[in-house]
Formats: structure tokens, C-alpha cells, sequence
């Protein structure tokens, strides 16, 4: 495992004493006094004509504060989607609910068991309706989801941006090619299955309006504090400097956190109309059912390529599923997986994916959101392609990659420019690595004994940290939110008179590390030692605007807006020290707390005395003004695009369908590494993740739309002991979009893993005749693979 | 999340406990709590009284009864599965409960409420079945002795009358020449979760043959099952792979097998015969 740091500095995570002991602070740990808590009444049915809903009981009780229904909360509209196409949701329903767990009545009371028992005294008088799930028979119309409009909200089409003329001869070069002598196509139809997505802190917010100065103090264990503050702005009609959120310690997100939820809305509300705090946490149930989910996709991938392994197209049509209202990415994220529908490859790709809406709950972004089913589809069929025609599955994905002497100026062919990128290194580093050849040995070995071994690659190539800026004006615009830009990275940093220093950043760490990398950052820039620095984050009045934790961009975009930041605050520093030294400004170097002057090593200014200096205008240079502190945004001129090649080898047994998985092999290129321990915990959550959706996960719901994989009993979930230690390793090739040359790499994991482990196993199977099985892999599902395979 | 409020009480005797039960029907007893509590938060079960036995002195042991092994009502998963008693005599059960929930439910959660709640995948009540268990239960009135084969009575449902306490499972002790063994296919893969299908086997080697067996099922049907057509064709054969197989093809004969999310009635039927094998196989290669 490389340990290399491009900064040096940290290697353990600063954050995890607080966290491991149980001391950080969490969104439903703060107490404050008089808070009136919450339950919601939610919908049984996934599709129903919501009739007399009474609540004469549950007023009457004690404790109980308020009881709302649509009627108090339509004034306010609808539930705000930064990407608007389909229908809104409703902050609550009273006239025909969309899936379970709708919200149509909400109860405030002194405490959560009178809350939940005030909400099982409502009734509410429900005429169920034929739902939809099914997503071929959601795309008939034939049931609809909402009156008004077509379940098909949008087809995304690409290469983005090709013409009718351009599409139709795209195609009819492919459908030349299938023509060939020399070619095979390879078809396969896939499901790419419904998530939950699962934090361990579950969804919590707090609301506090203070009358008295006509303001809110919001808690919220969100990914987007300065979102959530411009959407309850607008909500209730208050500049931005009326509303504070805070989202302290987040246990974790993985895109789920990242809407503003109707419950947001209305717990403020009740605050404001009771003059209370107002608390409310889901439970876990309430979170399968009323938190968006991730993936949902149905897809049919076709492959021609010849004999001898040059693949001369790619289509995937499709279907994704959208859940009942649109909320604040949905229709967008299969437009994020359209961006690598052609991976790292320079074939010709034609993708289409129809997005519609089913009678459940909203589909949305989850670690990936599009880019993993747009890869699962893409390495599964490759492989299915490289079995057919014998040929070794590393040697077809390198005989089909970009090359690294495209870049830079590399344009996939989905039509978007990709920075830097060498596929071929990675993939070899990865095979030596496993030591493949001995795998395969190993794997043939063990047949020979008549067991069922099978090793899988999968290489990769994702795309995060978006920019550029432009995108906006596609319809990628956190405009609803009040916010200009959904691509600015923000940060601040403060030299206190005292030489310690903070950085102040608007994007939160759900389990990233922002408090170590930030500070590595900083550090290294002033060369100051971590414990001098402090992190404040996910506090809207402390901390610049900013866009969130999400899409992998943290580091690759707020961290070089504190890149940048950092060096405005040691320019001006080393004026003041050059100053304070009688030495030359170039001359100053900063090393072990303090500024000095290069070639005299005696002479120094230790960053106090800086510090002081600079809040004592008198003393400072002619020209400077005092203090020292630095605001930088920066809007990247492109998204980065790491990349990387997954391994496994797997055991099946074939008398019960039980797989092992015996490695488990990742080698990843995110450019420059800051915090090699904390790059090796993103990937090992993002593999856990897809190996989970692989093997574990499902959100199974009935033709009615009643989700039965509603509680962790059901929803399986990987744990530690359900997994092989990973063996990680990684290149480096450093992007050119950042002055770091950091790529993002809190979804990679998940993007390169899934795959990995399918692969793994149809190899496995493949003497008894397995070529697909859809995932997750679980005993049941392959052993009647292997039944099907036999018969 | 929240239960319904209750009344909680936590008697120092056994008596004391007892006669909470029969001033108040339809409560609850509580000993790990580890399926009682889950089931509270998510209103399934609302108890207005909660009987906690935990204070109970003589009930948190296992006893050497000479003929048998008695497993107290608040032993924790965690002490069956590492008691040298239960394993001589009850490997079945020691696997069962070693493979119970995780670690922190089995520091938690007792054999004896495992066998009370009745989860119709659960390991231990498949084992005790196999191993010819006796259950105590307590009431006010006395205290009765019910067979394994007359404890478990359908989904979630025991034998137990609602002012019972269950106060001890009692393993017979086993001669040389019997061994028992437990395997299962969990909701995890490998042993992990509940079972999607699970055997328990006692068998007798006896003159090199089969003199005695007992094989029970789990997660199959709607509770823990004996498999009389498997015990008919496995005793009196020689004990050979091929005679447990052909035994094992018949593991479902005579029960009806449940389908869930885990499992069609066609795989748990088959994993039924494959566990099956597995289980006596493991049990004779222990004699």
C-alpha cells in the first residue's frame, strides 16, 4: 500500500479519537430546551386517493402540540428539485399519495413516544389504486404515476450533444459492423438494482426560530448546510443572514444527504408556528421508505467486436427507475452515467436511458449515482465479449483504451473532455500486483479438484469533482438553492494573533476526514504543524458559502480553493517576514512553525510573531493592511476522472450457491494523494459498498409498492466479516484541472467493484455454462443460475 | 423506534415473577431482550407490563443434572456456545449458539429466549429439537416438563402458556458412540444471519452401523421440524457417504417447506437434502 503523500505530513485521521469514543457531536445530540418533537403519518399504500384524514384524537391528547395536514403547509409550494423535470413532491399529500411512506399529516408533540402515539391515533380514510413498479410496464403508460404527465420524464441520449444526423450514422456504423464476417455481438439485458442507502446516522434535523430576532438556527446532519439555508430562506421569505445551519459530525451520507427534504421544511415550519425548537430523527424504517434511494436501472448492452478483439461498438438502451417525484438531482444522475457510458474506451458507444417514474420512493444520488451502472454494464458485457472469444479480459480492455498518448486534449466518446489518464499503466500495475498469471493458475488448479474458483478484472473510469462552471447553464444550477454556482470550491483561512491557524470551509465531512486533509493542506503551505490548525466546517455562519460534500469533490475542489487560500495568507506572511528578517521576500521559506530565510539557517520568525506583527499595523511594511486571513473560491475548468482496475477471485459452492470471496485486489488512480490513510478508507468503503450491491443488497418491493427489504433484518447489509481484506495500491497521474493534481475518490470504490465481483463469479461458473447472473449474487440466485445453466 | 409505554417490573424471586405474570396477562418476560425490545420499538408487540428476569438468582447458570445438562433461563448465547458440557454433549447446540446473531447479541441474548420466541430460522431450537431437549416451564401452579417435539408449535409460537416462564432447556447427556452436529446456509452466505435452510443431526454408530439418528430442520417450514423419512432410511445402513446421501434425498419428505426472500420451496428443499448430508456427516466423523 503506498503511503506517499504528495504534502507529507498526517498519516493518522485526526477526527477519529472524538468519533471512535463516542464523543463528537451529532445533530440529535444537541439538546436544547423546550424542544417539541416529531413523527409523520405516512402513507401504507404506494398509490391511493387520500380521503378524510382525522385527527380529532390525537389533538385531544396530552403532550400534544400540533397536528398539520396539506392544508397548513400548501402555501408554502412544493418540496424545491435543483433539477425540476417531472413532478414535484408535495411537503404533504392530501390528495393522492405517490408510494409508501408518503407524509400526509404531521404530529409535533413534547416528546417522541407521544409524537408516534398521537400519529397512530390519526386515521386516515386511503381509496388504494393500481400502482406501478414494474419498469417496463411503468414505460407503457399503461398505469400512471401522475395524471397529468407521461411516466417517461426524460430520455438522456448520448454521445451528448450528437445531432439526429450524427446518431443515425453512429448507428448505422455499429449495425455495419454487426453486418461482418469477422465480428460477434454480444447482447446481455441487466438489472442494475434498487439501494438504500443506508448511513449509520440516520437522517436528523432540528429547527430553532428565534422570534425575538426573526431568525433560524437550523441543525441538520445534511451534506449541503449552505443548500439547506438558501431553500428555508426562500421558503420563508429571510435573507441568507437569517438562517444558520449547522451540520456538525455527519455519519455518513453517500448521496442521501444531499436533497433538502420536506421534512426539513416542515419541522422548520412547526418551530416557527410554535416558537419551539422542533426536533425530529427517522427511524431506520422511516428511512428505507421516505429517503431517497440509489440505482434502479434495467438495461440491455450490446457489444460487437471482432474475433481478435477490437470492439467496434457499444450500445446500452435502458431504463432507469426515477421513484414518484423529482427531487433535487433525480432525472440528472443517469445523465451522470452517461458522462462514462464509454469508460475508459475509445469505441464508438451509443447509450440511451429512459428515465420513469414508479409509485415509490424518489430515486436520487447514491457513492456514484449513474457511474456505477453505467461501468457494471459496460465491464459485464466486455467480459461476456473476451469468454466468447477466448481472449484474456485484461488484454481486450487494453487493446480498446484511450491512449495515454491522447491526453492531454483527450475527448471521450460520449463527447466530453477528460484530463489526464494512462490506462495501461494502471492495468499492468494492477496485474503484477495480483501476481495474475499465478491466479489464473491457482484458478485452474483448483478446478482440477473440482472446485469452483473464478477470478474477475474490471478496469474503470470515472468522473467527480465537477466542473466546469458552464454546466450551469445545462441545468446543473444550485439556483434553487440561492446559490450562483454548483461548482465552487470555498475556503478561508485565519492566522490567529497567536500563530495558530483556522480554515473555515462550507462543505462537511460525512466520514471523509475533512478535519485531517484540510489541516494537511494548511500545513504543509505554512509549514505549521497540524495541531496549530484548526477545521471548522458545515457551519453556514462560520464558514464561506459553499456546495457540499458530494460527488467526490471535496478535496478536488474545496481543498484547492484552501490550496489557493493558503498560499495568499504565506505571500503576505513572507512580506512580514521578510520584514521582521531584513531578508528578501523570495528568500523566505516556511518550515517547523516558522518563516525562514533560505541559506541562514539561524535566522527565523516563528509564525506567533508573524502573527502579531500583522495585527499591529504600525509595525508592518508600508503597503500591507493588518490581519491575516485569505477567502479563495475556486471553479474548476474541468471535472477530474480517476480511474482504476479491480480484482477477484471467488470460491462458489455450487451445492448451495455460497460465494467466498478469497481476494480482493484494487489498484486506483486519483492523481496526488494528500492522506494515503484516508484515500485507502474511501476505497475500502467503496468496495465494501459494491460488493454489497454484488452480493448483499436489494431493495425489493411487491407489485403493490411495499418495500420488503424495509429493516436491516431484510435489507442485507455488508459487514466487516462478510469481507476479504482488500489489497490496495495505486498509481498516480496527477490531473492538470487543479493546482494539487488531486482527482476525487470517495465513489471509485463503488464504481470499479461491482462489476468486479459479478465477473468473478460468472468465471467461476462458467465451466457448468453461467454467463450472466444478475445481481446481488446471493445463494439463491446462483444457485439457480447454476440449475438453469445445468438443465 | 419508540414503543407504546409500559410498565416495567423487575421481581427478585422467581415466585415474584411468576405472580406479576398471572396479575397481568399478556405481559411480556424479558431476558436478553435481543428480539423482545425490536419488536416493542416497532410497535409489532405492545405489552402494558414487561416482566425482566435478569435479577433473578439460580436462573444464569448451566447444571450438571448427571443425566442431563440443564442451560439456565438467562445463559447468553456466548456461554452455550463455549461451555465444555453443552459441547461433550450438545455440539449441535454449542454450533447453533456460536453462530447466533453477532457477537454483541450473543453477550446478550439467552438460549433460553431464543427458544421461547420461536423464530421459525433460528438455530438453537432446531438443535435442542435434534438433541431430544426437555424444556422446564415455571408457573405459579408448578412446574411441567414439555418434550422438544411438543415445544415449538408454529411461527413464533411455543408450547409456553402465557404465565410460564421458560426456566431451563435441558440436554440428555450423550454414551460414546453419539455425536451431534449443526450446519446451515445463513441469510449472509457462509454460517452468518439467520438460516435460509439449516439441519441438526444426532446420530449412533453402533457394530459399524447407523444404530440411531435424529435430524431436524430449520427455516424450511413454519418451525423447527424432524425429518422422520431421513432417521427411517439413514438407521440400520453402514453409514457411508452414499447411504447418507440417498438418506438426505428425502429431508423434506413429509414437510412442508415455506418459501421467503431467501429461498423458493425448490432451493430450501434441496438445501434441506444438502445440509442434511453435511450435518451427519460432521456428527459421525465426531464419534
Amino acid at each position: 500500500m503506498s503511503s506517499t503523500s504528495v504534502l507529507g505530513g498526517v498519516v493518522r485521521r485526526r477526527e477519529d479519537p472524538a468519533l471512535i469514543q463516542g464523543r463528537g457531536r451529532y445533530t440529535d445530540d444537541v439538546k436544547l430546551a423546550g424542544t417539541a418533537h416529531v413523527a409523520f403519518v405516512r402513507s401504507p399504500f404506494a398509490h391511493a386517493t387520500v380521503g378524510e384524514i382525522d385527527t380529532s384524537e390525537a389533538t385531544a391528547m396530552d403532550g400534544v402540540l400540533a397536528v398539520y395536514t396539506a392544508a397548513d403547509v400548501e402555501h408554502l409550494g412544493k418540496l424545491i428539485a435543483q433539477v425540476p423535470v417531472g413532478t414535484l413532491r408535495p411537503l404533504l399529500n392530501n390528495g393522492t399519495v405517490k408510494h409508501v411512506g408518503e407524509a400526509v399529516a404531521m404530529v409535533v408533540a413534547e416528546n417522541p413516544y407521544l409524537a408516534k402515539d398521537a400519529a397512530d391515533a390519526i386515521m386516515v380514510d386511503y381509496d388504494p389504486l393500481p400502482a406501478v413498479v414494474d419498469l417496463k410496464h411503468s414505460l407503457s403508460d399503461e398505469v400512471k404515476v401522475h395524471d397529468e404527465a407521461s411516466n417517461t420524464l426524460i430520455s438522456w441520449v448520448g454521445p451528448f450533444g450528437a445531432d439526429e444526423d450524427a446518431l443515425t450514422e453512429l448507428r448505422d456504423g455499429i449495425e455495419a459492423a454487426k453486418q461482418r464476417e469477422d465480428t460477434v455481438v454480444i447482447e446481455q439485458e441487466m438489472t442494475n438494482q434498487r439501494l438504500i442507502p443506508v448511513p449509520i446516522e440516520p437522517r436528523s434535523v432540528m429547527a430553532d426560530y428565534q422570534a425575538g430576532y426573526d431568525r433560524f438556527d437550523i441543525y441538520s446532519s445534511t451534506q449541503i448546510p449552505s443548500a439547506l439555508a438558501g431553500a428555508l430562506g426562500k421558503y420563508f421569505g429571510m435573507s441568507l443572514n437569517q438562517v444558520t445551519v449547522k451540520a456538525m459530525e455527519v455519519g455518513g451520507g453517500f448521496g442521501c444527504k444531499l436533497n433538502v427534504y420536506n421534512d426539513e421544511v416542515l419541522v422548520a415550519f412547526a418551530s416557527k408556528q410554535l416558537g419551539r425548537p422542533v426536533k425530529w430523527t427517522e427511524t431506520r424504517r422511516e428511512a428505507a421508505n421516505s429517503t431517497i434511494q440509489g440505482r434502479g436501472w434495467i438495461a440491455a448492452a450490446i457489444l460487437t467486436g471482432t474475433r481478435d478483439g477490437e470492439i467496434l461498438g457499444f450500445e446500452l438502451e435502458g431504463i432507469a427507475d426515477m421513484g414518484a417525484y423529482s427531487q433535487n438531482f433525480t432525472v440528472a444522475i443517469p445523465f451522470l452515467g452517461l458522462f462514462v457510458g464509454s469508460g475508459q474506451y475509445g469505441f464508438p458507444t451509443y447509450w440511451k436511458m429512459d428515465c420513469v417514474t414508479t409509485h415509490t420512493m424518489t430515486t436520487d444520488a447514491y457513492r456514484g449515482a449513474g457511474r456505477p451502472e453505467a461501468a457494471y454494464y459496460l465491464e459485464r458485457i466486455i467480459d461476456m465479449y473476451s469468454r466468447e472469444i477466448g481472449m484474456n479480459p485484461a488484454d481486450i480492455r487494453r487493446a480498446n483504451f484511450i491512449s495515454a498518448d491522447d491526453f492531454p486534449g483527450a475527448v471521450s466518446p460520449m463527447g466530453f473532455p477528460m484530463d489526464t489518464g494512462d490506462y495501461a499503466t494502471n492495468l499492468d500495475a494492477a496485474l503484477e500486483m495480483a501476481g495474475w498469471s499465478g491466479l489464473i493458475s491457482e484458478r485452474d488448479a483448483a478446478r482440477a479438484e473440482g472446485r469452483h474458483v473464478g477470478v474477475g478484472l474490471a478496469t474503470y473510469v470515472e468522473v467527480c469533482g465537477f466542473g466546469p462552471s458552464g454546466l450551469v447553464d445545462l441545468g446543473f444550477s444550485w439556483a434553487e438553492y440561492q446559490m450562483p454556482s454548483a461548482f465552487n470550491g470555498s475556503s478561508l483561512v485565519r492566522i490567529h494573533p497567536d500563530g495558530s491557524a483556522t480554515v473555515s470551509i462550507g462543505t462537511g465531512p460525512s466520514g471523509q476526514g475533512h478535519q485531517t486533509t484540510w489541516a494537511q493542506i494548511v500545513g504543509d503551505g505554512l509549514g505549521m504543524s497540524v495541531d496549530r490548525i484548526r477545521v471548522i466546517h458545515g457551519d453556514t455562519e462560520e464558514s464561506p458559502p459553499s456546495v457540499g460534500s458530494f460527488g467526490s469533490r471535496s478535496a478536488a475542489v474545496d481543498g484547492a480553493a484552501c490550496f489557493e487560500a493558503t498560499q495568499k495568507v504565506r505571500a503576505k506572511a513572507a512580506r512580514i517576514a521578510a520584514h521582521l528578517l531584513e531578508a528578501s521576500e523570495e528568500d523566505i521559506e516556511f518550515a517547523d512553525g516558522a518563516a525562514h530565510v533560505a541559506g541562514a539557517p539561524d535566522s527565523s520568525v516563528a509564525w506567533g510573531d508573524i502573527a502579531a506583527c500583522a495585527y499591529q499595523p504600525h509595525r508592518l511594511p508600508e503597503g500591507l493592511e493588518g490581519g491575516l486571513e485569505a477567502h479563495s473560491i475556486f471553479s474548476p475548468g474541468n471535472a477530474t476522472w480517476p480511474f482504476g482496475t479491480h480484482i477477484a477471485m471467488v470460491e462458489v459452492d455450487p451445492e448451495t450457491g455460497d460465494v467466498d470471496i478469497l481476494r480482493y485486489i484494487g489498484m486506483d488512480d486519483c492523481g496526488n494523494v494528500i492522506s494515503p490513510m484516508i484515500v485507502d478508507g474511501q476505497i475500502h468503503g467503496g468496495i465494501a459498498q459494491g460488493i454489497g450491491q454484488a452480493m448483499f443488497e436489494d431493495a425489493v418491493y411487491d407489485r403493490d409498492g411495499n418495500l420488503l427489504s424495509a429493516s436491516l433484518v431484510d435489507y442485507i447489509l455488508p459487514t466487516a466479516a462478510d469481507l476479504p481484506s482488500f489489497e490496495l495500491s495505486r498509481t498516480v497521474t496527477p490531473t492538470d484541472v487543479n493546482p494539487l493534481g488531486v482527482k476525487g475518490i470517495g465513489e471509485a470504490g463503488t464504481i470499479g467493484s461491482a462489476q468486479t465481483v459479478v465477473n468473478a463469479v460468472v468465471d467461476a461458473l462458467e465451466p457448468l455454462g453461467v454467463t450472466h447472473i444478475d445481481m446481488p449474487l446471493r445463494p439463491r440466485r446462483v444457485w439457480q443460475a447454476i440449475q438453469d445453466a445445468r438443465s | 423506534m419508540y414503543p407504546r409505554q409500559f410498565e416495567y417490573l423487575a421481581p427478585s424471586s422467581l415466585d415474584e415473577a411468576l405472580a406479576a405474570l398471572d396479575a397481568h396477562p399478556g405481559a411480556k418476560v424479558l431476558a436478553g431482550g435481543m428480539s423482545l425490545l425490536p419488536m416493542m420499538k416497532l410497535r409489532l408487540l405492545s405489552p402494558e407490563v414487561v416482566v425482566d428476569i435478569g435479577r433473578i438468582p439460580g436462573l444464569d447458570g448451566i447444571t450438571d443434572h448427571g443425566d442431563s445438562v440443564g442451560i439456565g433461563a438467562l445463559v447468553t448465547h456466548a456461554e452455550v456456545a463455549a461451555d465444555v458440557l453443552v459441547m461433550r454433549n450438545g455440539a449441535a447446540l454449542a454450533t447453533a449458539a456460536s453462530w447466533t446473531g453477532d457477537r454483541q447479541v450473543r453477550n446478550r441474548g439467552t438460549c433460553c429466549g431464543a427458544m421461547a420466541h420461536a423464530d421459525v430460522a433460528a438455530d438453537q431450537p432446531v438443535a435442542a429439537l435434534a438433541l431430544g431437549a426437555t424444556f422446564v416451564a415455571a408457573s405459579s401452579s408448578g412446574t411441567r416438563a414439555i418434550a422438544a417435539g411438543d415445544f415449538f408449535v408454529d411461527t413464533m409460537m411455543s408450547a409456553l402458556a402465557p404465565n410460564e416462564i421458560l426456566t431451563e432447556v435441558r440436554i440428555p447427556k450423550t454414551g460414546p458412540g453419539t455425536a451431534s452436529a449443526y450446519d446451515k446456509l445463513g441469510r449472509r452466505g457462509g454460517h452468518t444471519d439467520y438460516a435460509v435452510a439449516g439441519v441438526a443431526a444426532s446420530v449412533t454408530r453402533s457394530n459399524g452401523s447407523i444404530g440411531g439418528a435424529t435430524v431436524a430442520l430449520t427455516g424450511v417450514g413454519n418451525k423447527p421440524t424432524l425429518s422422520h423419512a431421513v432417521m427411517d432410511a439413514l438407521v440400520g445402513t453402514d453409514g457411508s457417504d452414499a447411504a447418507i446421501e440417498a438418506a438426505a434425498a428425502h429431508a423434506t419428505d413429509g414437510v412442508e417447506v415455506l418459501e421467503d426472500l431467501y429461498g423458493s420451496v425448490e432451493y430450501k428443499t434441496h438445501l434441506a437434502s444438502v445440509f442434511t448430508a453435511r450435518a451427519i456427516k460432521a456428527a459421525l466423523n465426531a464419534i
